[in-house]
């Protein structure tokens, strides 16, 4: 039997009101690709960061063995010590730095602090034609494409002598050639006795190139395959997503009407490379009192299309046609959606939802200060009443709505983001992500603000990465990969099975055979 | 204007207090000079025109902590075009002023342009203005210095309103001036009543009443002071009204108007700001040409103060207003700072300037002292600041620790 070089046992990890791992245990063998798969948030990130150490030692519960040693990680430099190195999905790589200066970065060839530029240069052209990398290793990294630059990651990681490599997605952005060669590298990795731990979603690659599966479901270990017995696709998503269906979503009325926001031959670019085509001939339609959801992988392009729906906020040269409630709409910026009667409920609370330096009320009025303003000038008593109103009917907890936001716990958060796009009155809300990072009560509490709106007669477009949840609420399913949309489903005894095995097939067509 | 977010309040109460506790100590320093009439007069006109640009200064720092570095160059060309305008071709001074604040105007959109719409930070295409407009007046001016201007101009900045001397108990009083401070007090005690009552008609929730007494008491206590040392003077200076107005007017455009909202809005996050409708750009736009317009004024003010138009006015203006903004609680990142505030931090700059010239400290050791108060005030925002992220972001912390630097 080969040797075990790493064992993983009993990993347990908690953040508030969130279990991301628990009772995780996994061994990779020597000279072994060792594939993770399990849906968005299953765990897996969370895993690889603590074995990479990102998460230290004694924040989470659970030890793992390397070589037989304990480890007790303190941050990367010790994993990379060791050995281990994590290659990212954002590949982690300086633009306007050379080829040769990003692999050493960090790691310089250097004595007495001063960089000795030759062995610099030579040392990388070594490691880059291990790799297969044709380039000077003084072109820089913002001159080469992904595939190249996934390779100088690889050549890095080989740098810091390498003995188990981590990717993460490595080939989500690659086309199918360089994805092959890709692959091909860490079979070839293998005879050198460097291992791999491979997380992917694309099946066929997994079943190409692993000779173990792991599979991961809401943070526990379901169980490892060996490439002996049946790993075939459907056998995989069974174990990703077979779970049992409990009543966790709120029941509704359905008082399903016409046709509130319909979406024809709508394409999206990339604000920065307006070549890559980021929405895809894609047409839906919302009805009233529907909750729609779209499905699919992150970077399938859900967001992109919600955002430039919301009044042109994201892309370039869009092109198709909206419709809100049978009339032809043209939105060229956001307040003119946000007057036709759109939401957008962004996914990032932190990032691009909430001023998180102000207030309750003031994060609650801001899409829409018409309605608490006359010519221009706020009514600051109006303002409170109406903000006090909208806490009071969702929930949301604090002492008053002069309470800061940064104060609130993330689902009261997300609340008030939700509570600032109801107070727009809007007739069709775009939800994106609208329970991500958000413990389950909170969870139930905004699938019931959801259902509410419906039941008002209000349309909501749910956009979710957790396929439970979308079956769980949505009365249609839109399936998107890639740009476009692949299948229209409707919400009666769909599984995830179905879904998933969308996505896989749409995502295997065209690329490594299988 | 009474009702703002938790903290900002917090922050402008601390810093008055500093305020007072700061005329306190240099009353006693200076055995009284600092309070004395003829000073109290001295303060208004000497520190006027730094009060006006810290009221634009906010503006863009709440837009996110940008600053505005070609005020002091503005201020010297405004009062370049002034003095060629008025002294040199003779043109009638009202005229020349609404053409200097139009040239305000145009400089303040040429800079607006760059940085809203063309993306230039504005630290560089300030520092840009800063070069190109402190050259255009030595240009127009030739190196020179133009004076004097006539009176009717000069009165705009050292003038005082006609009053009414009369001699109560041995002491000379300028009667319309004290009571113009008692009218103000009164009118402030009216209006909080009639607020009062309406928001009672319609049934918002109300302040304590003793709490609103005590307001009512020591703001009319306040007023009435200064009004009756500066009737002890020479009455009400011409340019006190000018900064009456231009705090009333932005301090309701910042508090209570929508397009205000919006400042706050982008300054606390950019991203949110335009998803929610605000249009980004204008509003950077307005705030940089409302900066130079402001400028104008400022230069139109500190001209006439002078008496002349030098090609050296101005010089480090900005930074009088940018650390007035900050010591008087505007954050450095955006988001947070009120007009009051950048009143009260440009007061404790000037008073600082007064109190330490009036004890015969020497320019040299008043810089240090300036500068030290400057980082003091940011340090206290800073900690606050971080206090708060303790508490939202330690959730987040713990999940990305090195983030930044995994792998760099």
């Amino acid at each position: 039997m080969a040797n075990i070089i790493l064992d993983m046992c009993h990993i347990t990890k908690e953040f508030p009101g969130v279990k991301a791992l628990d009772d995780v245990s996994m061994q990779v063998e020597e000279s072994e690709i060792h594939a993770l798969v399990g849906e968005n948030g299953a765990g897996k990130s969370t895993l690889m960061k603590v074995l990479s150490g990102i998460y230290p030692y004694g924040s989470y519960d659970g030890d793992f063995y390397y070589n037989g040693n304990l480890c007790r990680f303190r941050n990367i430099k010790d994993s990379e010590h060791k050995g281990i190195v994590i290659i990212h999905q954002e590949l982690a790589l300086v633009p306007y730095l050379s080829i040769a200066e990003n692999m050493f970065l960090g790691n310089e060839q250097a004595s007495h602090g001063v960089i000795n530029w030759d062995a610099t240069n030579q040392k990388a052209a070594e490691y880059m034609r291990i790799v297969g990398l044709e380039e000077s290793p003084q072109t820089l990294i913002k001159d080469i494409g992904v595939g190249k630059q996934q390779l100088v990651e690889i050549a890095k990681a080989l740098a810091k002598n390498v003995k188990l490599l981590i990717l993460d997605e490595p080939t989500s952005s690659l086309n199918e050639s360089d994805a092959k060669n890709l692959l091909d590298l860490l079979i070839g990795f293998k005879e050198k006795g460097i291992s791999s731990i491979l997380i992917s979603h694309k099946l066929n690659e997994i079943s190409y190139c692993s000779d173990k599966i792991t599979i991961i479901r809401d943070g526990k270990t379901i169980e490892t395959l060996d490439k002996n017995e049946d790993t075939s696709e459907e056998r995989i998503i069974r174990g990703m997503v077979g779970r049992e269906m409990s009543n966790r979503y709120p029941l509704r009325e359905h008082n399903i009407g016409e046709v509130a926001l319909r979406v024809e031959d709508w394409n999206v670019y990339h604000p920065l490379y307006p070549d890559r085509k980021l929405v895809d001939h894609v047409s839906f339609n919302v009805r009233k009192g529907e909750v729609v959801g779209i499905a699919g992988l992150i970077g399938a392009g859900r967001t992109e299309l919600c955002m430039s729906i919301f009044g042109k906020a994201y892309g370039t040269g869009i092109s198709g046609n909206l419709y809100i409630n049978g009339q032809k709409a043209v939105l060229h910026d956001i307040p003119q959606a946000i007057d036709a009667g759109l939401a957008y409920v962004t996914e990032d609370r932190k990032g691009n939802g909430l001023i998180i330096s102000e207030t309750i009320k003031k994060n609650i009025t801001l899409a829409r200060p018409a309605f608490i303003s006359e010519r221009g000038v706020i009514d600051p008593d109006l303002e409170t009443i109406k903000a006090a109103e909208l806490r009071k009917e969702l929930g949301i907890k604090s002492p008053s709505v002069e309470w800061g936001v940064g104060n609130l716990s993330g689902g009261n958060q997300q609340k008030v983001l939700v509570a600032k796009w109801i107070f727009t009155k809007p007739d069709i809300l775009m939800m994106d992500e609208p329970t991500r990072g958000v413990d389950v009560g909170a969870k139930y509490e905004i699938y019931e603000i959801i259902n509410n709106l419906v039941e008002e007669g209000k349309s909501v477009l749910m956009v979710s990465s957790e396929l439970p949840e979308i079956l769980g609420m949505a009365d249609r399913i839109y399936v998107m990969n890639e740009g476009r949309i692949i299948a229209e489903l409707k919400n009666d005894g769909v599984t995830q099975e179905d879904i998933m095995g969308y996505i896989m097939r749409d995502s295997n067509k065209g690329e490594i055979g299988t | 204007m009474k009702k703002k977010a938790k903290g900002g309040n917090m922050k402008e109460m601390s810093m008055l207090v500093v305020l007072v506790l700061i005329i306190a100590l240099f009353t006693l320093t200076t055995g009284g000079k600092m309070l004395k009439p003829m000073n109290i007069g001295n303060l208004i006109n000497q520190n006027a025109y730094v009060v006006i640009l810290a009221i634009g200064m906010l503006l863009c720092i709440l837009t996110g902590g940008n600053i505005d570095l070609s005020v002091g160059s503005t201020v010297a060309l405004i009062g370049a075009c002034a003095g060629t305008f008025i002294i040199v071709w003779h043109m009638n001074v009202y005229l020349a002023i609404f053409l200097c604040l139009l040239i305000g105007i145009l400089i303040g959109m040429w800079q607006g342009f760059w940085i809203a719409y063309v993306g230039i930070p504005p630290f560089i295409t300030t520092l840009s203005g800063m070069l190109v407009f402190r050259g255009a007046t030595l240009l127009i001016l030739n190196g020179l210095t133009l004076n004097p201007f006539p009176d009717e101009f000069e009165r705009l900045s050292t003038g005082f309103i006609p009053d009414i001397p009369v001699e109560v108990l041995g002491m000379k009083i300028n009667l319309i001036c004290f009571f113009v401070g008692i009218l103000l007090a009164i009118g402030f005690c009216v209006l909080q009543i009639i607020t009062r009552s309406n928001r009672k008609a319609k049934g918002y929730e109300l302040e304590s009443l003793g709490s609103m007494a005590a307001k009512m008491i020591v703001t009319s206590v306040v007023i009435i002071g200064i009004f009756y040392l500066l009737s002890r003077n020479r009455g009400i200076p011409t340019v006190l009204i000018l900064l009456g107005v231009l705090l009333v007017v932005y301090n309701f455009f910042t508090q209570k108007t929508v397009r205000g909202r919006h400042l706050y809005a982008i300054g606390g996050n950019m991203k949110a700001a335009e998803l929610s409708g605000v249009k980004t750009k204008q509003m950077m736009f307005f705030a940089y040409t409302n900066m130079s317009f402001i400028a104008a004024i400022a230069g139109l003010v500190f001209a006439a103060r002078l008496n002349a138009a030098s090609p050296e006015a101005g010089k480090s203006f900005e930074m009088d207003a940018i650390a007035s903004c900050f010591i008087g609680g505007a954050s450095a990142y955006g988001g947070t700072g009120t007009i009051i505030g950048a009143l009260i931090g440009a007061l404790i700059m000037g008073v600082l300037n007064n109190g330490m010239s009036l004890m015969g400290m020497s320019q040299n050791l008043q810089q240090v002292v300036k500068g030290l108060v400057l980082l003091l005030a940011v340090l206290m925002d800073v900690m606050s600041k971080k206090n708060i992220s303790l508490r939202d972001f330690g959730f987040l912390a713990k999940i990305f620790p090195k983030k930044e630097t995994e792998h760099i």
